[in-house]
């Protein structure tokens, strides 16, 4: 039990749970692009696929995901505010302050993570828990035989630019976050190697692109350019 | 001159064990006084310095079960100087299967130290060489191998065989660090306790033994005593003396001077080896000479302008035939590869005749340029590119493209105190390890000798030999309690308080530096009775300028390092005597000990019979086959000379020839 | 005469670790380039000296790269900008005449500053003898070349091992982790046969004495392998990181 203990409260042990968490949470974004990216293909087959999610396993797979997905953040975002108070007080600033080899994106991943973490919060609030203040409560989105027109209420949401922008905003700055995080990952796991650092750097950028683009592209084809308006 | 220094006692016995030399370290060990292991619980031991000699001792001491207090001036016992050492550790391991065992090695070094050592310890050195490996290996020391997974060898100067183990450039840091380790281990099971950043002042002595130090925080600047059963001074050399040496800044005689104004034998203190590669001063500011690996002697040809006036020159300007290739010219059949101490003292000869390079006119050229060409500049960048990147840091010059220029630096000194078989002083209970000891290396010491001779003392000598002395003490006996502690104390302090309250004009880099080129002038390289008398004339007035005109900032009870060096510095003033005094006796050329009245000249039908050539040293056995064992008579008066004499049983001294 | 330059210094002054310290600004002048940056701090103590005032003081000992006692942060760069050098290394020919340098000690709380620029790193003594090390009693190892070492390994070992402790990886990091430093002396003796039966309690108890010490934690921009003067490789950490996560599993098991 003890080991137990000392592995998660160890500097170490905190940085393998915001990694493991890290690359969970990353997959999840993954296939959510995949999900999302359905409404290109059109109305029903979002709406179907929206259906499936909710009706999975009787209504409780979807919850199972929330409740799990709610724990790899709570755990991500606990285990990094704990290492960032440790890191905070190790030390004080230098006067004549000046970095080497620091990336911008490894300098802003308290910031782009706090960023995201308040986007998923209203993200929820959005889409999820449909608040009415934010305009996605409608009741003409409940279609017959409990259909709900997911497609039509995303469509609707990103009418209004506020929130198309808000949208771009914070996938940027998840790509940025991911873009440091994802090739970090494999260093703290010890995956890496000075052979494989590059590689897994490469792979980061690419994959933080793709995040970036395919999250982006809903607020920008749909809010923007107005696509299915 | 007719030596006018007289003896007042007479030099204990070494205490080896009569017999064959081959057998005398396991006749010793057999025989030896054994501490039952709940005694040695009981036992105090302090050793100071934690170099390869104070670590190993200190952890291994503890491994038996002493309980041990380390202490060291830097801030951890990593950082101690045995670190720089670069070359490599011999070991009689024989691994090339080219014909090495133990008594060759014991030959070479008895060779190589130009026949002023003791026999029965050089023999044990060798035969413990092979346990070192051993032991470093076990530790984790990551030695260099070959493909096959086996250790490395590589050959070095004065041997011909390849014994030495390395590990890249580093070896001194990697066995260091091995130490370190053991003593950390030991430190964590609570058998050292570690002081770091602490400084021994003196050496207390009680009804005649040695049972503890005074030591100074320096961080606090508080004044401590400690006292044990016994006292084992690891200091290392006192290269510094010549305030420009290889050695590291901190590095000091205090331990060593103090025990020899309490009673202990400063032998052979004018054996110091100058070592021919290092890059030349380059202004007054200067703080410390950088060795170059001597290894560059193998591909680099050394030379300077024929005319001095061509020294102004940049070296492409000088034609090849207005250049002298002065060792090729002279040691036509070694070379740029002849012997450290040939090697230095003939550069020193042509910088003397004006003809040196570089803006000190103290310089001569190593000039890669015909090996370059005949090689490539990859192959020589393969060979030596850390040292040649390392020279274009420090110089700015890059020397693949004009030559490198080196001139020679103190490096290591053989003399130290006096200790007999089991590296006792004849002050009973001190104990004497490493290079502050005199024991191995006689007049000079061979290239990859010093790392050996440091963990062979600690590792593996002073655990057998200490119980030798601690089994006529009981344990405990003397506590700092005693009053000669608190006498020792007080007189620390007095001293500390008289060096601030000078309050003078000059700092403590200036004396220093006075000294130190006095020094190097009169008793460097190439001492003459002349220079010495005018030495011993001029240290009074240094030591006078010290203690009327040094100006120390701050106080006591704090961090200050002027004072550190203070107090340091006043010590090497008070060596330098003896150290003068040793080398006017010394009527002798051998080793590291050049006098030039002593060499051999056309004259000499060991010249005419080509056993030996004009400008050699000249060693004479007859009057000074023998250890000169000086003791402390009183602050500015003469030392007195004791001897021990050497008996060779197993060699025969003779003219050490390298052709 | 030598080529000579003028510069000042903003230099960290802190009378002990209870005192308040604060940046004063001292004018170096007529330094020749060809001295060393700790010549140049010398030739300005000389003067301060000559002047009545108390010297700057700074960590120094060998003076030529390998002790690791020197230890100064100089345009907020451990060791200062040229790479793969110490502060000792360093010499006045990469800086400028009219240059303003700030110099500091290698700040982390884990290094309590003594005095001025000097730090106390006994922190990282206390991570080493939590286990740096390997337990063999003296006299009882086994003939050297019993043990052949395949030379990949020996070499990655050696590389590891090439640490001088001077704790720049520290200064250097934003969050003044001593994972390289750490995960050094771990790499060495993991990666070797003779470190093999404590590797567990080895990584387990050094890495348990590094958060003790109140060292910050890795957040991987390897800053600490750019201003290394012995160049150690990040992959140690990845190592470490590795080896932990082995050892926490192995003892956990054995726990249960």
């Amino acid at each position: 039990m003890s080991t137990c203990f000392n592995f998660f409260t160890s500097s170490i042990g905190r940085k393998i749970v915001v990694a493991v968490t890290g690359l969970l949470l990353f997959l999840f974004c993954l296939v959510h692009l995949g999900g999302n990216m359905l409404i290109f293909v059109g109305q029903e087959a979002f709406n179907d696929y929206a259906y499936k999610l909710h009706h999975m396993l009787h209504g409780a797979l979807i919850w199972i995901a929330r409740v799990g997905l709610l724990g790899l953040a709570a755990a991500h975002v606990l285990a990094t505010v704990s290492l960032v108070i440790q890191n905070k007080t190790a030390r004080e600033p230098y006067h004549f302050q000046k970095t080497v080899r620091a990336t911008l994106t490894s300098k802003l991943m308290p910031l782009s993570g706090l960023m995201v973490l308040f986007f998923i919060i209203f993200h929820i609030l959005h889409f999820t828990v449909r608040l009415d203040a934010l305009g996605t409560n409608d009741p003409s989105y409940q279609l017959d035989g409990g259909y709900f027109d997911a497609w039509q209420m995303v469509v609707d949401g990103f009418a209004n630019h506020w929130v198309s922008i808000i949208y771009l905003i914070s996938v940027f700055l998840l790509g940025l976050h991911l873009k440091h995080g994802f090739a970090s990952l494999f260093q703290t796991l010890g995956l890496s190697s000075n052979k494989t650092r590059k590689h897994f750097e490469v792979a980061s950028i690419l994959l933080s692109l793709l995040i970036f683009v395919g999250f982006a592209s809903i607020p920008v084809l749909v809010g923007f350019v107005g696509l299915y308006r | 001159m007719m030596s006018s220094y007289k003896a007042d006692s007479t030099v204990p016995h070494h205490q080896a064990p009569e017999g064959p030399l081959s057998d005398k370290w396991s006749k010793y060990k057999a025989n030896a006084k054994l501490i039952n292991p709940a005694n040695k619980r009981k036992y105090k031991v302090i050793v100071v310095g934690s170099g390869l000699a104070g670590a190993s001792a200190s952890a291994t001491l503890a491994e038996l079960g002493y309980q041990v207090d380390c202490f060291c001036y830097q801030d951890s016992a990593r950082r101690a100087h045995s670190i720089a050492a670069q070359g490599g550790i011999n070991a009689a391991k024989n691994y090339q299967n080219d014909g090495d065992n133990v008594h060759r090695l014991f030959y070479d070094t008895i060779k190589g130290g130009d026949f002023r050592s003791r026999e029965a310890n050089v023999y044990r050195l060798a035969e413990i060489s092979t346990q070192i490996i051993d032991q470093c290996v076990a530790q984790g020391v990551p030695f260099a191998r070959e493909y096959g997974g086996l250790l490395a060898n590589r050959s070095f100067g004065g041997a011909q065989v390849s014994r030495t183990f390395y590990a890249a450039g580093q070896t001194g840091q990697q066995l260091l660090i091995g130490a370190y380790q053991a003593l950390s281990k030991e430190i964590s099971k609570g058998g050292v306790t570690m002081h770091p950043r602490t400084e021994m002042l003196d050496i207390v002595k009680v009804d005649g033994h040695a049972k503890g130090i005074i030591s100074r925080n320096l961080v606090t600047g508080e004044i401590t005593s400690h006292a044990a059963d016994t006292v084992i001074l690891a200091t290392g050399g006192y290269g510094n003396v010549f305030f420009l040496s290889t050695n590291a800044m901190g590095c000091n005689v205090t331990a060593a001077l103090k025990a020899y104004k309490k009673g202990a034998y400063m032998a052979n203190p004018c054996y110091t080896q100058i070592h021919p590669t290092c890059i030349p001063v380059s202004g007054d500011y200067q703080s410390k000479l950088t060795l170059m690996s001597e290894s560059l002697r193998n591909d680099g040809r050394i030379w300077v302008p024929k005319k001095a006036e061509d020294c102004g020159k940049p070296a492409a300007e000088i034609a090849e035939e207005d250049r002298d290739y002065y060792l090729e010219r002279k040691y036509p059949s070694f070379g740029n590869l002849c012997p450290r101490d040939i090697a230095s003292r003939a550069a020193k000869e042509v910088c003397d005749e004006g003809r040196g390079v570089g803006a000190s006119g103290l310089g001569v050229y190593l000039d890669f340029a015909d090996s370059i060409d005949r090689l490539g500049e990859d192959a020589i960048r393969a060979r030596y590119g850390n040292l040649f990147q390392m020279y274009a840091k420090i110089t700015g010059e890059d020397p693949y493209k004009s030559p490198m220029r080196i001139y020679p630096a103190v490096h290591y000194t053989m003399g130290g105190l006096w200790v007999d078989y089991n590296l006792m002083s004849n002050v009973p209970g001190l104990h004497v390890l490493g290079e502050a000891n005199f024991s191995d290396h006689g007049a000079n010491r061979l290239g990859a000798s010093a790392l050996m001779q440091g963990l062979a003392d600690g590792y593996f000598v002073i655990p057998v030999t200490l119980g030798n002395y601690l089994a006529s003490q009981k344990p405990g006996t003397v506590t700092t309690e005693h009053p000669e502690f608190e006498k020792a104390a007080t007189e620390s302090r007095e001293r500390i308080e008289k060096i601030l309250s000078i309050k003078g004009t000059r700092s403590v880099d200036s004396i220093h530096r006075e000294l130190g080129l006095l020094m190097w002038d009169k008793c460097g390289m190439e001492r003459t009775e002349e220079g010495l008398k005018e030495a011993l004339a001029k240290i009074p007035e240094i030591r006078k300028a010290f203690w009327e005109d040094v100006r120390i900032p701050g106080h006591a009870g704090e961090l200050n390092k002027e004072l550190e060096k203070a107090l340091r510095v006043a010590d090497f003033i008070e060596f330098a005597d003896v150290m003068c005094h040793d080398a006017l006796n010394r009527e002798e050329s051998c080793g590291g000990h050049f006098r030039a009245e002593h060499q051999f000249t056309q004259a000499d039908p060991e010249v005419q019979a080509g056993t030996t050539q004009e400008g050699e040293a000249k060693r004479r056995d007859d009057e000074f086959g023998y250890v000169a064992a000086w003791g402390y008579q009183g602050e500015g008066v003469q030392p007195s000379l004791n001897k021990e004499e050497l008996v060779f049983e197993e060699v025969k001294p003779s003219i050490r020839s390298y052709q | 005469m030598a080529e000579t330059i003028n510069v000042t210094l903003k230099v960290w002054k802190q009378e002990s670790t209870e005192h308040k310290g604060k940046i004063e600004t001292i004018q170096a002048d007529n330094i020749p380039t060809s001295a060393s940056f700790l010549e140049m701090l010398d030739i300005v103590n000389e003067e301060l000296i000559a002047e009545g005032k108390d010297v700057i003081h700074f960590d120094h000992d060998c003076r030529e790269g390998i002790c690791g006692a020197c230890s100064l942060n100089i345009n907020g760069v451990a060791h200062g900008v040229e790479q793969a050098v110490t502060t000792c290394q360093l010499h006045m020919r990469s800086f400028s005449n009219g240059d303003t340098i700030w110099i500091e000690p290698f700040r982390a709380n884990a290094f309590p500053v003594l005095k001025d620029l000097m730090v106390d790193r006994s922190a990282m003594d206390r991570v080493i003898q939590a286990g740096g090390f390997v337990d063999i009693r003296t006299g009882s190892a086994v003939d050297a070349n019993s043990l052949p070492i395949e030379k990949e390994l020996a070499d990655a070992a050696f590389a590891a091992a090439a640490c001088i402790g001077c704790g720049a990886c520290v200064a250097a990091c934003k969050n003044a982790s001593a994972m390289l430093f750490v995960s050094a002396k771990a790499a060495h003796l993991n990666n070797l046969p003779q470190g093999q039966a404590e590797k567990k309690k080895r990584v387990l108890g050094m890495v348990a004495q590094m958060d003790a010490e109140g060292f910050g934690n890795c957040t991987n921009q390897y800053e600490c392998e750019a201003v290394c003067p012995k160049e150690i490789s990040v992959d140690n950490i990845a190592k470490l990181n590795r080896d932990y996560l082995s050892s926490s599993i192995k003892e956990g098991v054995k726990t249960i």
